[in-house]
């Protein structure tokens, strides 16, 4: 064990819950920002932001094996999601259910997309990013959008639109992402389009 | 059944005869040893206490094939100390408190220093206790023992 392991949630069965709770609002209604509670008396292990290490305590467990970028996969995060979590970290994207990306968006079509029989057998994905803004150049639109809604998304390549068209062409199949910012969160379930406002 | 692993290396085995003794303990006893040493240190939970099952697994003849003996009740719990030593208590039963100073004690343990005073004040008199509690149900079994014998049989 290396260095000091830091505590997990003050409680773990309620904060769980309310985390869980966020998530799927933030999975039902893509678009609109949630702020995660504050549930990590010792803050989250370098270089997770609060809210991505907050939604792996709620989600993770012995049975959802995860993957970490090279950026996340630091020993202080291996040894924390092992001890809190109990779950398996894999070096193979598509054993993965879960994965989190803390530095660049890496190659997306390696991770498992379900399939038809079992679309929900997909990986989901706990992207770090700089910044999360409502209003922007971002055009977000389909279910749990009442017409469209703009963001802003810092930090995310300029091909995000193209990218995920090609997640959506998958359709039933496909990632759902969870962008974390802080303690901020952005549900991007396979659902929503994704295009650049004209200006 | 021996409570330790014989292969692991030395401070191993001796951290796991200490988590074993405290693991076994009566909870009030742990207790009432616990307060008796007077000021607790400073710390704070890394895991709070949980209980949940396990299952319990034995060898037959203590040396035999493994098979599942059953599943038990045990509460778990970690915590660290300011110096981030991290102390974990795996006990049976569902006594949340007991888990904790299980915890603490093992947390305490791992320095060298205080170790001999902490082995002296509550790891040595539950060892003896448990100990005596053993030899008298031994006693007690030795004395409904029944030996048969193969009677020889003309041939």
């Amino acid at each position: 064990m290396t260095g000091t392991l830091l505590a997990g949630l003050a409680d773990p069965t309620l904060d769980s819950q309310r985390l869980f709770r966020a998530a799927l609002e933030a999975l039902s209604r893509p678009g609109r920002i949630v702020t995660l509670p504050d549930t990590l008396p010792d803050g989250p292990p370098a270089p997770l932001m609060p809210a991505t290490a907050a939604l792996a305590l709620a989600l993770f467990d012995y049975e959802t094996p995860v993957w970490l970028d090279e950026v996340a996969n630091t020993p202080a995060v291996c040894d924390w999601l092992r001890f809190h979590c109990g779950c398996p970290l894999v070096t193979d994207k598509a054993a993965a259910d879960f994965a989190i990306i803390a530095g660049a968006l890496p190659d997306l079509s390696d991770f498992p997309v379900g399939s038809d029989a079992f679309p929900d057998r997909s990986a989901t994905l706990l992207v770090q990013v700089a910044g999360l803004e409502a209003g922007g150049d971002l055009r977000l639109s389909g279910p749990g959008i009442d017409g469209d809604i703009s963001i802003t998304i810092k930090g995310l390549p300029d091909t995000l639109p193209t990218l995920w068209e090609a997640n959506q062409s998958l359709f039933p199949c496909g990632l759902d992402l969870l962008l974390t910012a802080g303690s901020m969160l952005l549900g991007l379930p396979r659902t929503t389009r994704i295009d650049r406002r004209k200006e | 059944m021996p409570a330790t692993d014989t292969t692991a290396p030395a401070d191993t085995q001796a951290r796991q005869r200490w988590m074993s003794v405290l693991a076994k303990a009566p909870a009030d006893r742990l207790a009432a040893l616990w307060s008796d040493l007077g000021d607790s240190p400073d710390w704070s939970y890394l895991r709070r206490p949980e209980t949940g099952m396990i299952m319990l697994r034995g060898r037959a003849g203590g040396s035999g094939q493994r098979f599942n003996l059953g599943e038990m009740t045990m509460t778990r719990c970690s915590v660290r100390l300011p110096d981030g030593r991290v102390g974990h208590g795996y006990v049976a039963g569902r006594r949340q408190d007991h888990a904790t100073t299980a915890a603490l004690v093992d947390a305490l343990m791992q320095d060298e220093a205080a170790r001999p005073a902490l082995e002296a004040a509550i790891i040595e008199p539950l060892t003896l206790e448990a100990d005596a509690k053993r030899a008298i149900a031994a006693r007690k079994a030795a004395a409904t023992k029944v030996d048969f014998f193969t009677m020889v049989r003309g041939e």
